[in-house]
């Protein structure tokens, strides 16, 4: 029987995803192009420092004032005759969801991507309600076509290789396919085409929402976005409540920082500005509008210095695709709607799981997906701070009388040693006459070092450096003698 | 001038050498090199699994050793950006401990910034007939900024031929505990880091932290390949004695 991976510890899911060469291939084919087109896109504009800067200016504004926008935004939502609902959790945003679709007799939703709603699980909850939900980004559909989840932020189907997308197709309906990207794209555009013209809601994610025109701002390549808000009757958008800008003057900055750190573009295909429902003369738009802001997780972040700034991102993807980790072992390793560096520092605050927390260790903390981030989030510090709250709350857990880890054990011992010099002095020095004696650089004594955890890590792949005869400190005097003029 | 050595637990305990030649560099651009006694670690084991409270008392030691140094020098990235970049977040908690580790974060150097952007030297007058990649290790780099420093000391070798590590940047799969905790993935990591490193033809891979350089090596003498590594110190230091005397 196979174990469903988000059973499995990280560890677990981590070998698994190594073992799978298709899997290594098509992320990392895809993450090296992606982040080429990065460079060479950030390169051209000049002065990337600069933007970075603002953006991050912008963005830490918004979430400092959040209550500020989030109203001016809804007053100016509803002066254009949408609705808006705001949801605590993920329960209460489905809730409304459902209601939204059965009030409208709804039996199909047609979706552009968005990554709260997959939060929600929202395809699974309206189909229990009887209500089919389509999604209509290339990626995203591959991806529900395969009874997945998305295993990146903005390349939903980014471990998939053409001739799989071939396979899922056929099993679709489609007949001789070629693996030419052309053909398989045609194929879906003829497939979704047929589906925007009967749908009864259009659900969308949300770029960003103006707070001073009550404006939701997508950014989509393929189009669907735009058949999703004007086709269908009633229109879902579901929207982070950190999504905020000010002003249409701050979406120039943000034109140019999302599509070039996503995925190396000037500006994105087609950029949508949404502004209310349809009205008296208008050949198209939605007539129903409802805005869901999405809580769950987010509100708590605000006021703690640790961890206040991850509501800046502005979900482009960057930090994934520098990700030395990410590009090992892919996004469903992360078993977490949000995978990469962003999804391990994310995760955790959203949900408390034990799963989650310990993403926090699916880094080498490079400190890539800081240099990468458009809006300069420090992912790399954060995931040091929530290691320390991991830590914290162990022990807190252990404190009815349980003993402590193995872990911590071991560090009470490293802080003892090394905060008393004469003691490691002695113990370091007979340290390493036992490893010269009995381990060498790891091919003797197997039997030792397969006991100790932390060797056997290291030494399974690589060879252990000898240890010096006489330490540094040892030799210091000699170097200073020799020095001196006689 | 005179120059504290903060030598660094790994380098103490396991390459020496590394120490040696960056005091002999020193010492042969005029500094006096001093050794406090009373240093270990900087505290980044700890700190880095989230033990802050045992990272304090280790760090503490290491604030201890370098109160009175006027210029603090480390062989390593990483352990002088932990001084730099996470001593201030350490000490948070202590406005006296936080003053003492500003104070430290100042005055402490990687050594190659340290010859490059404080003693003004690019030049050793070094030779070393050999084509060497450089690997830039990410706590050098990213917390501290060090990236055109030791290119620039590479650059200015007599007879090396420098050839560019593709995708020089990207970590080597170290990451400290990282390495033996998920020791799959850090293993595919490092496996990479070769690939790119074969790929330059390169005799020698050339670093500024013994952390990445341990991983790296291991893996190459693992996997017997015969590519050797070598602390960026240690090339200066050993070509100038078969090169030419500085100036």
């Amino acid at each position: 029987m196979i174990i469903p991976s988000e059973q499995l510890g990280l560890r677990a899911r981590a070998a698994r995803a190594l073992s799978d060469p298709f899997l290594r291939r098509a992320v990392r084919f895809t993450v090296e192009r992606l982040r080429s087109g990065k460079d060479r896109a950030t390169g051209e504009l000049g002065r990337w420092e600069e933007w970075r800067e603002q953006g991050s200016r912008v963005r830490s504004h918004v979430v400092e004032h959040l209550d500020f926008y989030l109203a001016e935004f809804v007053a100016n939502v509803e002066r254009r005759g949408g609705h808006v609902h705001f949801a605590a959790d993920a329960a209460e945003a489905t809730r409304i969801v459902t209601e939204i679709a059965t009030r409208a007799e709804a039996k199909l939703v047609v979706k552009s991507k968005s990554m709260v709603s997959e939060e929600l699980h929202i395809n699974h909850h309206l189909e229990q309600a009887g209500v089919e939900c389509l999604e209509t980004d290339l990626g995203e559909w591959i991806v529900q076509l395969a009874r997945e989840t998305p295993s990146h932020l903005i390349i939903p189907a980014i471990h998939k290789s053409r001739h799989q997308v071939r396979d899922l197709f056929e099993a679709d309906g489609a007949h001789d396919l070629s693996t030419e990207t052309a053909v398989l794209a045609g194929y879906a555009r003829r497939r979704l085409r047929e589906r925007f013209m009967v749908a009864d809601i259009g659900m969308t994610g949300c770029n960003f929402a103006i707070a001073d025109s009550g404006s939701v701002v997508l950014f989509t390549n393929e189009g669907n976005g735009r058949m999703v808000t004007t086709l269908p009757k009633t229109h879902v958008v579901m929207m982070g409540m950190e999504r905020i800008l000010p002003s249409l003057a701050d979406l120039e900055l943000m034109a140019n920082l999302l599509p070039r750190s996503a995925t190396g573009q000037k500006i994105t295909t087609y950029l949508n500005l949404l502004s209310g429902t349809r009205r008296a003369g208008e050949a198209d738009g939605a007539r129903e509008l409802h805005i869901v802001i999405l809580d769950n997780g987010r509100s708590a972040q605000l006021g703690d210095p640790d961890f206040q700034e991850v509501l800046n991102c502005i979900r482009c993807g960057a930090c994934l695709n520098v990700c030395p980790v990410y590009r090992q072992m892919g996004g469903h390793s992360y078993a977490s709607v949000y995978s990469g560096p962003i999804g391990a520092v994310l995760s955790p605050l959203l949900s408390k799981s034990p799963q989650a927390s310990e993403l926090a260790n699916a880094s080498t903390l490079c400190g890539a997906c800081f240099e990468a981030c458009p809006v300069k989030i420090p992912l790399h510090d954060m995931l040091v701070r929530q290691r320390a709250r991991n830590v914290a709350s162990d022990a807190a857990t252990r404190a009815n009388g349980a003993p402590p880890s193995l872990e911590r054990w071991a560090f009470r011992a490293y802080a003892w040693l090394f905060s008393s010099p004469r003691l490691f002095r002695l113990l370091s020095g007979v340290g390493r006459a036992a490893q010269r004696a009995l381990v060498g650089d790891g091919s003797r004594a197997s039997f030792l070092v397969r006991r100790v955890p932390a060797l056997f890590g290291w030494v399974r792949y690589r060879a252990l450096p000898l240890p010096a005869k006489r330490s540094f400190r040892e030799r210091f005097a000699e170097l200073e003698r020799a020095n001196k003029p006689d | 001038m005179k120059v504290a050595l903060f030598i660094t637990c790994l380098a103490d305990q396991l390459f020496p050498e590394v120490g040696e030649s960056v005091v002999r560099i020193l010492q042969r651009h005029g500094c006096t090199v001093t050794f406090p006694e009373a240093q270990l670690c900087c505290g980044q084991p700890a700190f880095n699994s989230g033990y802050r409270e045992e990272a304090r008392r280790v760090a503490s030691l290491t604030l201890d050793a370098f109160e009175d140094a006027e210029y603090v020098v480390s062989p390593s990235g990483s352990c002088s950006g932990m001084i730099a970049h996470y001593y201030p977040e350490l000490f948070a908690e202590d406005p006296v401990q936080l003053e003492r580790a500003r104070r430290l974060a100042r005055k402490t150097y990687e050594f190659s910034a340290f010859l490059v952007n404080v003693l003004g030297v690019t030049d050793v007058a070094a030779r070393f007939p050999a084509r060497v990649t450089y690997h830039a290790s990410c706590h050098g780099s990213r917390l501290l900024g060090v990236k055109n420093e030791p290119l620039a000391l590479l650059g200015a070798v007599r007879e090396l031929e420098l050839v560019p590590l593709p995708r020089c940047e990207d970590c080597c799969g170290f990451g400290g505990t990282f390495s033996v905790k998920l020791s799959e993935l850090s293993s595919a990591m490092v496996d990479e880091k070769i690939e790119h490193v074969l790929e330059t033809g390169a005799d020698y891979l050339v670093g500024t932290d013994m952390g990445c350089l341990m991983n790296i090596d291991g893996r190459l003498r693992r996997r017997g390949l015969p590519v050797r590594t070598l602390h960026l110190a240690q090339l200066l230091d050993g070509a100038v004695v078969r090169g030419d005397k500085p100036k």
